[in-house]
Parts: C-alpha cells; sequence; structure tokens
C-alpha cells in the first residue's frame, strides 16, 4: 500500500460508466429534498400544534383561590372567617398501602378503618373523597407518609368563633364554602370574592421565571362589619336563655336596636345550635324567629291604636271610658279583661292594659285610619333589612274588616307581625314620633325618619308606657335600678290548628330605655312558656330588665333615675289576653 | 473600515450581554418576588387564624364563666358605679340600701 501514490492508484484508472456519479448526486439531492419537505411540513404547517406542545411543557396556569370576606361585629371582633384546608383524596385503584399504612392514615383523618377501606374498595371510582376539611398540619403528616394514589386539593374551613350565640344571624356556608343561611347567605356575592388565575413559565426545577399573563386577577372577598355588639349579644343571648329555661319555654327571641341610627345591636333566639358543630340541625335551632316567624303581638300593638285616637283628637290622656263589668259584647262575641277595672282613664288603659279600653276607643276610628296607622309603622310589610326570608306578617286590607276584627286587632288579635317589625314600630315612640329603617350593618350616620304621629303624641304615650312599666302598671318587672324605662307587655294566646289554644301563649315585652332620653329598644318574646307564669311581664319583662341594665352600662349612658332598689309588687296585675 | 466593525462589534457583544444579564435579573427578582407574595399570603392566613383564635378565646361566654366562677366576680350595678359627667363634676350615686356585704 506504502508504494502506490495517489495517482497512480489503479483505481482511477478505471473507466466509471458516468451515471453512477450522477446517481449520487440525485440520492444527495434526495436527502437535500426531503429535509427541505421536512423543515417546510414542521415551520410551516404544523407550526402551532408544536407550539402549543412546547408551552405545554414549560408554561403552567397558575389558579389563585380568592379568600371569603370576613365577618365582624361592630367592635372588630371576627365572627366568622375562612382558613385554608385540604381536602385529602383517592384514586383507589392507584392506591397500594400496607394495612398498617392505612391504618395509621385512618388515625391522622380521625376516619374508621372500616370506613376507609370501604371507600378504597370501590374500584370502578376514579375519585374517592376520604376526608375534607383538614387542616394544614394533618395535611402536611399524610403528604409525608408519601402514599401513592392519595391526593390533595386546596379549600377553606369556615370558622365561627361566637358559636351559638348568634348562630341564627350569620348563618353558615357549606363545605364548598357557599352560604347557605342568614348573612352568609344573604350577602354571598360580597363575600365570595372571585378566584383568579396567571399564566408563567416554569423552569426545569420549578420556579416561576416569568409571567406570561394574568388572565384573571383574584379578588378576595369584600369583609361585613355588622351592627352587632358582640358584649350586648352575649347579654341578650345569656339572659333569654336563663329565661326560656326557666320557664320551659319552646323557643324565644330577643332583638335590641339603636334608637339614633336604626343598627339592630343585638338579634337572639332560642334554640340555638353551633355553627362550627353541624351534625345534628333541626329546623326548629335554624329559625331566626325574630325575622322570619310571625306572632300575633297582643297588647304590645295596644299604645297604636291610643295613639292614632290622640292623633284625630277622639280621646285625650284624660278622656276616660268605661271598662266595667270585664266584659264587652260586640255582636255575637265577647271581649274580656283579666280583671275588671271599672272607669279607667286612657293613660291607665294602657297602664294597666285594658282590652275593653282600647276596644271600645278603637270602635271610633275608621277602619281605614287604623290600617294607615298600622301600616306606616310597617306591619303587613317586610322589613327591608337584606336577611333571607324576613317575612311581611298578616294585616288584611280595611275592607274587610268586621267590627269585631276591628276591635280585637286594636290589642293585637287578628294580625300578626315579627319581633323585628314590633321593634321598629316602637322607634316611633322613643323618638320623635318618626320611624326609622333598620339596618344590620354598622353606621355612624343618625338614621332619618319618616313622620308617623306628631312629637307632642309620642311623648304622651311615652309617658304612659312608662306607668305601664312600673310598679303600678302590669310590667314592674321591666324596672333597672338607675334607668328609668318605658314599654308594653303582650300576652296572646297562639293559633294552633286555626284556634286560639287555650293554654298556649307568647309572652311578650318591648320597650325602651332610658325613657327620659331613649337609647335602645328591646323586644323579647317567649314562646309558649309552661313554668313560671306566661304573662309577657312574668317572662319577657325580666330579660328586657337585664338586658337593658347591661346595655346601657356598655354604651355609657348616663343614669336618668336615682339609684334606688325597685318596687315589684307581691301579684302585679295580670295582663288582659 | 475595519476599525469600525470591530467597534461595532464590541457594542454587539456588549449588548448582547447585558441582554443576557438583565433577563437573569428579571427572573431572580421575579423569583424573589413570587416569593415574597407567597410570605404575604401565608401571614395573610396566619393573622386571620390568629384573629379568630383571639375572638374564639376571648368568647364572652368563656369571659363570663371565668369572672363568677373562678374569680367570684359580680356585674357592676349603677348603684356601685361612679359616673363622671363631661361637664366637670361627678354625680354622687345614691348609696344602695342592697350592696353586697364584701364590699362594705
Amino acid at each position: 500500500m506504502k508504494g502506490i501514490q495517489f495517482h497512480a492508484s489503479p483505481v482511477l484508472a478505471i473507466k466509471m460508466p458516468a451515471w453512477r456519479s450522477r446517481f449520487v448526486m440525485f440520492l444527495i439531492f434526495l436527502g437535500f429534498l426531503a429535509l427541505l419537505v421536512r423543515a417546510l411540513y414542521l415551520q410551516v404547517f404544523s407550526t402551532d400544534f408544536l407550539q402549543t406542545q412546547g408551552e405545554m411543557r414549560y408554561a403552567r396556569t397558575l389558579e389563585m383561590p380568592a379568600t371569603r370576606g370576613k365577618i365582624m361585629d361592630r367592635n372588630g371582633v371576627v365572627l366568622a372567617s375562612s382558613v385554608p384546608a385540604l381536602a385529602i383524596w383517592a384514586v383507589p385503584e392507584d392506591v397500594d398501602a400496607s394495612k398498617q399504612q392505612l391504618g395509621s392514615l385512618a388515625r391522622l383523618l380521625d376516619v374508621p378503618v372500616a370506613e376507609l377501606r370501604k371507600k378504597l374498595a370501590s374500584a370502578d371510582r376514579k375519585f374517592v373523597y376520604l376526608k375534607r376539611q383538614v387542616s394544614p398540619e394533618i395535611a402536611d403528616e399524610v403528604e409525608r407518609m408519601g402514599l401513592a394514589g392519595i391526593h390533595q386539593q386546596k379549600e377553606f374551613h369556615r370558622f365561627y368563633s361566637q358559636g351559638e350565640t348568634m348562630a341564627q344571624l350569620i348563618g353558615f356556608t357549606n363545605v364548598e364554602d357557599i352560604g347557605q343561611e342568614g348573612i352568609e347567605l344573604a350577602w354571598e356575592k360580597e363575600l365570595a370574592g372571585q378566584p383568579g388565575s396567571r399564566r408563567v413559565i416554569k423552569d426545569r426545577l420549578g420556579r416561576v421565571v416569568e409571567d406570561v399573563a394574568s388572565i384573571r386577577t383574584p379578588h378576595d372577598g369584600r369583609d361585613l362589619t355588622l351592627s352587632i355588639d358582640g358584649q350586648i349579644q352575649y347579654l341578650a343571648f345569656s339572659n333569654l336563655k336563663a329565661a326560656v329555661e326557666a320557664h320551659k319555654a319552646k323557643a324565644g327571641a330577643i332583638v335590641v336596636i339603636d334608637v339614633r341610627t336604626g343598627e339592630v345591636l343585638a338579634l337572639a333566639n332560642l334554640p340555638s345550635y353551633n355553627p362550627n358543630e353541624r351534625s345534628d340541625l333541626s329546623g326548629a335551632q335554624l329559625r331566626n324567629r325574630v325575622l322570619t316567624d310571625t306572632y300575633e303581638p297582643g297588647s304590645t300593638l295596644k299604645p297604636f291604636t291610643i295613639a292614632l285616637a290622640l292623633e284625630k283628637g277622639i280621646v285625650t290622656p284624660q278622656t276616660t271610658i268605661d271598662t266595667a263589668p270585664g266584659k264587652f259584647t260586640i255582636g255575637t262575641a265577647t271581649i274580656r279583661d283579666a280583671e275588671a277595672h271599672g272607669v279607667l282613664s286612657v293613660t291607665d288603659i294602657i297602664r294597666v292594659s285594658s282590652n275593653i279600653g282600647t276596644a271600645k276607643i278603637a270602635l271610633r276610628l275608621q277602619p281605614q285610619d287604623m290600617w294607615g296607622m298600622f301600616t306606616s309603622v310597617g306591619l303587613g310589610q317586610a322589613p327591608h333589612i337584606g336577611f333571607p326570608g324576613a317575612v311581611a306578617g298578616r294585616l288584611r286590607p280595611y275592607r274587610t274588616w268586621r267590627p269585631i276584627e276591628q276591635a280585637t286587632m286594636a290589642y293585637g288579635y287578628g294580625l300578626s307581625v315579627s319581633l323585628m317589625q314590633m321593634a321598629r314600630a316602637y322607634t316611633i315612640f322613643a323618638r320623635n314620633g318618626d320611624i326609622i329603617p333598620l339596618t344590620l350593618f354598622k353606621t355612624s350616620t343618625p338614621a332619618t325618619g319618616v313622620q308617623v304621629v306628631p312629637p307632642g303624641i309620642a311623648l304622651e304615650i311615652r309617658h304612659m308606657l312608662e306607668l305601664a312599666a312600673g310598679p303600678t302598671g302590669t310590667a314592674p318587672k321591666a324596672q333597672v335600678v338607675g334607668y328609668s324605662v318605658a314599654g308594653k307587655t303582650g300576652t296572646a294566646h297562639k293559633i294552633v290548628a286555626g284556634a286560639y289554644a287555650p293554654n298556649k301563649y307568647v309572652g311578650s315585652f318591648v320597650g325602651f330605655a332610658p325613657a327620659s332620653n331613649p337609647r335602645i329598644v328591646v323586644a323579647v318574646m317567649i314562646d309558649e312558656p309552661t313554668e313560671g307564669g306566661y304573662y309577657g311581664g312574668d317572662v319577657a319583662a325580666p330579660v328586657f330588665s337585664a338586658v337593658v341594665s347591661g346595655a346601657l352600662r356598655t354604651l355609657g349612658v348616663e343614669p336618668d333615675s336615682p339609684i334606688k332598689s325597685l318596687i315589684i309588687p307581691q301579684d302585679a296585675l295580670s295582663e288582659s289576653m | 473600515m475595519t476599525r469600525l466593525n470591530a467597534l461595532l462589534l464590541a457594542v454587539l457583544m456588549a449588548c448582547a450581554l447585558s441582554l443576557v444579564s438583565s433577563r437573569y435579573q428579571a427572573r431572580r427578582l421575579l423569583g424573589a418576588l413570587d416569593t415574597a407574595q407567597g410570605t404575604a399570603r401565608k401571614l395573610d392566613v396566619d393573622w386571620s387564624q390568629l384573629q379568630l383564635d383571639q375572638a374564639s378565646l376571648s368568647k364572652h361566654s368563656l369571659i363570663d364563666a371565668a369572672a363568677r366562677k373562678d374569680l367570684g366576680m359580680q356585674p357592676a350595678t349603677p348603684a356601685r358605679t361612679e359616673y363622671i359627667i363631661l361637664s366637670g363634676k361627678t354625680s354622687e350615686p345614691q348609696p344602695a340600701p342592697e350592696a353586697p356585704s364584701e364590699l362594705q
């Protein structure tokens, strides 16, 4: 080989056919053509597909959850708040855990092993929740176990700091953090917030290196500040609870209103429930009786009839009416007073709560005027308060009233109201004859009212109500040390299956304090008290007294009457029903 | 001509390197921003949790029970309260006839 020079190579001497070199050239050309076609195909025809595929490998869309707004009381104490939690879920066919591992998982999740096994045995399902609303600490421990086929998903858990004290007002959310009851349901849109998402490019290590675009910016839910004062609310709830338990009543409700702003300072119901622990709830516990239940108000309605008669000039506070002999027949029906009182002045009719006196005055009024009075204080219309299921109550059109009905409506039978409506209606006596809109949210602006009766008449009625809540009235137990109070009891037979039940009552009390310059209206209702009396003055007035005494102190209201021990007569006046 | 070319080449190289460096900076800062935002979120959650804990632990029913049972306290009555009126003088509460004995 060494001896042969290249130019002397014998191969060169061989004369090759010319087609062979052309053939090779053709093959090379074909090769280039193939490359060109391929390039054309990749660059032009499938570029979209390839670019999406490429992007899929490094671009990610990140979900950005929005936190549900908090609910706070007027002092900024958190009443309801969402904190992140995790749902533990599994793909049953992927789970391959030993008996021991399953046991410790069950312990961690606080679920019986048998239940866990049952969930994982359903092999036809691709997805099964093992447990929802697990706290992040427990979820971390589950993660550390490193089981195949067990996954986690972010969600929120809502906590209610005050428990049963204001359960019906705030309501609750379901496991998806969507409002189901109360404020949570009514203000779902504001509270919920909107989850967002952003598109990012991630590097090999999973770090975000570039923001491509923000598809939707997340908006957290709005925080709501309620008008409720936690301290007054607790006072109201605990005193109501004590009364409902002492009188073995079926239910109870209370509402406290700020006279100047129309804010609801407290709203409590019994029976109640703990919104953090809702495994066995009954409908009775869920009901917000203050707003969604109606009752026949009984005597608490009398002041409105009297106010109308005073305004029309039919009577003056000194006009006397003969209520003897404690019975009065209208058509075929007879109405009664609990005790025969004889001749009473209009002031005394309210003080002793005489049905006959009120009925006799009412019969001198036009049905249309009475209807107008009741309507203008908000009866028969649902209050605009932004709460689901707030009821309107029943107030029949005046054209259908018969005289006996007009007489009974004057003292609160034959029409139905909610406790909130009654409390609101009483703002006309607590203020200067004007009625104000109520609100569940904190506000600092004084409410502007609509005049219903002249200020002078409101003042006259206020004086009568002060007597009714005094030692000689039907509600001496409503008195408060250091403060003058005014208010009216109501005791009404309940309607059961279309007829008045002889032994089922609703005892109520609506009043305000201090009487000299009212600051709060408190309405209390005790449903079916069975022990220790049933008159509003016995069951509801003591709750009013306790709540007013605490609430006025909380609000820093100066005492307006001498601080002396109260005179509570041994046997107070019985109230007419 | 060649000197101009060399100059342009040098400028080009400088630009290219600064581009690389600023891209790197941008990514690093974005990473830092992301971490900071994550921390902010976590602190937010912690804050909510603490607020909630505070509200749960200062629940009025707990305070009430502790004050009544553990500390043996009683609600203040107007009889035992001194009221200060803004005009400058204090209102003397009248002596309460039934003030609890342990206070006398």
